[in-house]
């Protein structure tokens, strides 16, 4: 069984979102999406300072197996991203809500995350999928 | 395994089968006004005898002109060993075969036309190879996209001496999907690119700048000032180059400061005889920070479970089998036989012979230019120094000119004026290292003949 952090919400589409302070929120994958993945071996980076969409795709996470594009869960600017993915993508295999985040957004409007799931919530979906 | 065509008995046996009185009664669900009775236009069957005497005589009435038409595709001697070897059963595929790590055989000689085509060009990765030259061209431009972020345009500058069919196989393929393009002249002294003219595209944002090297004239271009040009304006260089060239052209991963960031071309001068315009084989190759936005297929140097090397396919995750919409390219596969062919010619003639080919494709258009321009009414276009082609002017229109040529056996080069009008009466000319200086006497001495006439009059 995957691990699902209760304190932080999930997307749709596998990834989550932890908020750190001055309303920056960092984004990853969540174990059951590097479980489905396989072992990775490149992380597509967004150049810091882009402006994103909600829902935009913004970075792929390549596997041996497969590539999956990372969908901007709110409208935000990209702040920082996870240098070291670019030699070591295995840290999302290994910890995929520690050394394995990928990116920081600063989202452009506040309150615009009503569409996120909780932990119960992506439970449920990820044991459906 | 036998072809065997069914027999009467199986016809009988199968209609018996589904319960069919004869094959007619399949079609009558077609109303009979649809149906075409008769194919009115195509004639009966010839045995395998008449066609080959048919093909004979045809093939007396275009004997064996002696070619001096570049543009793209070159003639150059090919070692018999080159098609005698791919023939054979194992290499004989237009693609990369399925379940293609069973094929280790077909993957070493990918990977081994990989190397050299890394080796030749300058750069670090090469794909399987593409379609062609005009397609490798398209991918390139594409490539550009994905790759340069920095750029937010999709804006490539094409030059106009640019191949035209490259030129114009590039917009089919990539007006569609977003990208814009920018022509850039050339100057009419030199028929280099214009420094000038960039100029224009100061400050501006665009992705890439495609460079033909020699261009499309035969010119060879001021590679080094363009790469850095455009590098100092954080685009990305496309080298088209020709692959023979490359023996004495320096490479273009050392164009510049940098070398150039996507190289690609016609692989046709390696190995592949001139046969109406194709098959041709594309090549690609690149540096590996752009790896994962190359197009095509790519094999890797591997080892199996018990340490032993091996081949496999590699970076499968950009393809469409994988990627599918988000692929880098919808090209699956690799043009085999072709590739198989550049790898044998490249492996046969070596770095020395490919060299002396290139040295002496060079000396001898030199030749031809010089004997040709010996003729009243002949001119050089353009002042600057050429690889293996050139632009010469005529003092009256050129397509009569070439038919008169044709008539002596003589294919004279290619008419630039559908192409380039405003170069007035052009004609492009190639002279590779088949081409005698016998053969160049007899062109000069044609094109004098049938220069003649109208001057008399």
């Amino acid at each position: 069984m995957s691990k699902i952090p209760a304190d932080l919400r999930y997307t749709r589409s596998h990834e989550w979102l932890k908020e750190l302070p001055e309303g920056i929120i960092e984004i990853g994958i969540s174990d059951h999406a590097q479980e489905s993945l396989g072992d990775l071996v490149f992380v597509e980076m967004p150049e810091v300072g882009r402006s994103l969409a909600a829902g935009e795709a913004c970075a792929v996470v390549e596997s041996v197996k497969a590539a999956s594009d990372i969908y901007a869960p709110v409208a935000a600017t990209v702040v920082a991203i996870n240098a070291q993915l670019a030699e070591a993508p295995e840290l999302i295999n290994q910890d995929p809500y520690g050394r394995g985040w990928i990116m920081r957004l600063k989202p452009t409007t506040q309150g615009a995350d009503a569409g996120l799931l909780s932990a119960l919530d992506y439970q449920a979906l990820a044991a459906q999928s | 395994m036998p072809f065997i065509p069914h027999t009467d008995e199986d016809e009988r046996e199968m209609l018996a089968a589904i319960g069919a009185p004869d094959i007619e009664a399949l079609f009558d669900e077609i109303p009979a006004n649809l149906r075409l009775q008769t194919l009115q236009d195509v004639p009966a069957g010839l045995s395998e005898f008449e066609v080959l005497q048919l093909m004979a005589a045809r093939a007396r009435a275009d004997g064996r002109p002696l070619c001096f038409i570049g543009a793209g595709a070159y003639e150059h001697h090919i070692p018999a060993a080159v098609w005698s070897t791919i023939s054979r059963g194992e290499f004989y595929s237009a693609y990369t075969p399925y379940q293609a790590e069973a094929s280790q055989g077909t993957l070493q000689s990918i990977y081994e036309y990989q190397s050299m085509m890394a080796s030749l060009t300058g750069m670090q990765v090469s794909n399987a190879s593409l379609y062609d030259g005009a397609t490798a061209v398209a991918e390139a431009c594409l490539m550009a996209v994905r790759a340069n972020r920095r750029s937010k345009a999709a804006r490539i500058l094409l030059p106009q001496s640019l191949h035209p069919h490259y030129r114009a196989v590039t917009l089919t393929t990539a007006l569609n999907q977003g990208l814009m393009f920018d022509t850039l002249p050339y100057t009419r002294e030199g028929g280099q690119l214009s420094f000038e003219a960039l100029s224009a595209h100061d400050g501006q944002d665009f992705t890439a700048l495609v460079i033909q090297q020699p261009n499309f004239f035969g010119v060879i271009e001021e590679v080094d000032a363009l790469t850095d040009w455009a590098h100092a304006r954080e685009a990305l260089v496309i080298a088209v180059v020709n692959p023979t060239s490359l023996a004495l052209l320096k490479p273009p991963g050392e164009w510049g400061a940098k070398g150039a960031d996507i190289v690609v071309g016609e692989g046709q001068p390696l190995g592949c005889p001139l046969s109406s315009g194709g098959p041709y084989f594309g090549f690609m190759t690149t540096r590996m920070q752009h790896v994962r936005q190359m197009p095509g297929r790519i094999v890797g140097g591997t080892v199996d479970v018990d340490g032993r090397p091996g081949f496999s396919l590699t970076l499968q995750a950009r393809e469409q089998h994988i990627r599918r919409a988000k692929a880098t390219s919808n090209i699956c596969t690799n043009q085999g036989l072709l590739m198989m062919a550049g790898t044998l010619y490249l492996a046969l003639m070596g770095a020395e012979g490919l060299e002396r080919v290139a040295a002496s494709s060079m000396q001898h258009t030199e030749e031809l230019v010089h004997a040709l321009t010996a003729i009243s009414g002949v001119r050089r276009v353009f002042a600057r120094p050429v690889f293996h082609e050139a632009v010469l002017a005529l003092d009256r229109p050129v397509a009569p000119v070439l038919s008169a040529l044709a008539q002596r056996g003589i294919q004279g080069g290619l008419d630039l004026a559908g192409y380039y009008p405003e170069l007035g009466p052009a004609l492009l000319v190639c002279a590779t290292e088949t081409k005698s200086s016998a053969d160049i006497q007899a062109y000069a001495s044609a094109l004098s003949e049938a220069l003649r006439p109208a001057r008399a009059a």
